[in-house]
């Protein structure tokens, strides 16, 4: 009864032990992707894995120097049909090194007119703006361009 | 806590086919939750508008999602088509729920 009970316990502990570092790593790595995700994450997230191809319907205009990175001018047009079953469903932009790629991702209707988005972001530091716009039919056309930053926006 | 917002439509005169462009402003700081207040010492929470959406009469017409880089004073501008006249109402949520809601009248001339 003895031995048992000892061997009933010492299965129960080994268990716990061999779970529970499995445990803590998870809360640690869910703390870790917290802090940073990368912009091929970010990108997943909006694509699902479909190819994103470079277009030039896609226009993104940023300045080349933006002297604030706190307020970086964006404007993206999309020279695309809004129609019933053709249209862009989507535009979103993505600072490819920002703490979080993402900063906005507006969801278009065919009331709109024309597939066009302006706003101001926040670049941490030089890097690459992305422009993507999501058609109605799944596929994902992009523009990209570099803005150069000489004082970071996010203090 | 509703905030200062602003909708202008442009140009300021209209008819019904005429694609506008619709110019909205929000009056609110945009933390990231990644800055330290420098007086204290203490991280300043995450406190950013999170989604807006567009209503043009009933209908929900354009909506997004906000992530705290965009800059303080969330400023965005998006096209319209005008089909009638009807209320536009915009409403921004932060991420704690708090909404404000601006509405103006789409008065199309002719």
């Amino acid at each position: 009864m003895n031995r048992r009970n000892f061997l009933k316990v010492a299965g129960i502990a080994t268990s716990v032990i061999t779970v529970s570092p499995v445990l803590l790593k998870e809360q640690n790595s869910a703390k870790a992707q917290q802090q940073k995700r990368s912009y091929q994450e970010a990108l997943k997230e909006i694509t699902g894995g479909s190819p994103v191809k470079s277009s030039d319907k896609v226009k993104l205009i940023a300045p080349a120097i933006a002297e604030n990175g706190a307020v970086v001018p964006v404007k993206i047009t999309v020279n695309h049909p809004m129609e019933k079953d053709n249209y862009v469903k989507a535009i979103h932009i993505l600072a490819k090194d920002n703490f979080e790629p993402r900063t906005l991702s507006a969801y278009l209707t065919p009331a709109n007119g024309k597939a066009f988005i302006s706003t101001r972001i926040r670049l941490a530091k030089t890097m690459d703006v992305v422009a993507i716009a999501e058609l109605s039919d799944g596929t994902f056309l992009k523009a990209e361009k570099p803005v150069k930053v000489t004082i970071g926006g996010c203090g | 806590m509703a905030r200062t917002a602003l909708v202008k439509i442009k140009p300021r005169r209209y008819k019904v086919g005429d694609i506008v462009t619709v110019a909205s402003i929000i009056m609110h700081p945009m933390h990231t939750g990644l800055q330290k207040d420098k007086k204290t010492g203490k991280v300043i929470p995450a406190q950013y508008i999170q989604k807006i959406e567009v209503f043009y009469g009933d209908e929900k017409v354009t909506w997004m999602d906000v992530f705290p880089s965009v800059s303080a004073n969330p400023y965005i501008a998006f096209n319209l088509k005008i089909t009638k006249a009807a209320p536009l109402k915009i409403i921004w949520t932060e991420n704690d729920g708090t909404k404000t809601e601006k509405t103006i009248q789409i008065k199309p001339k002719g």
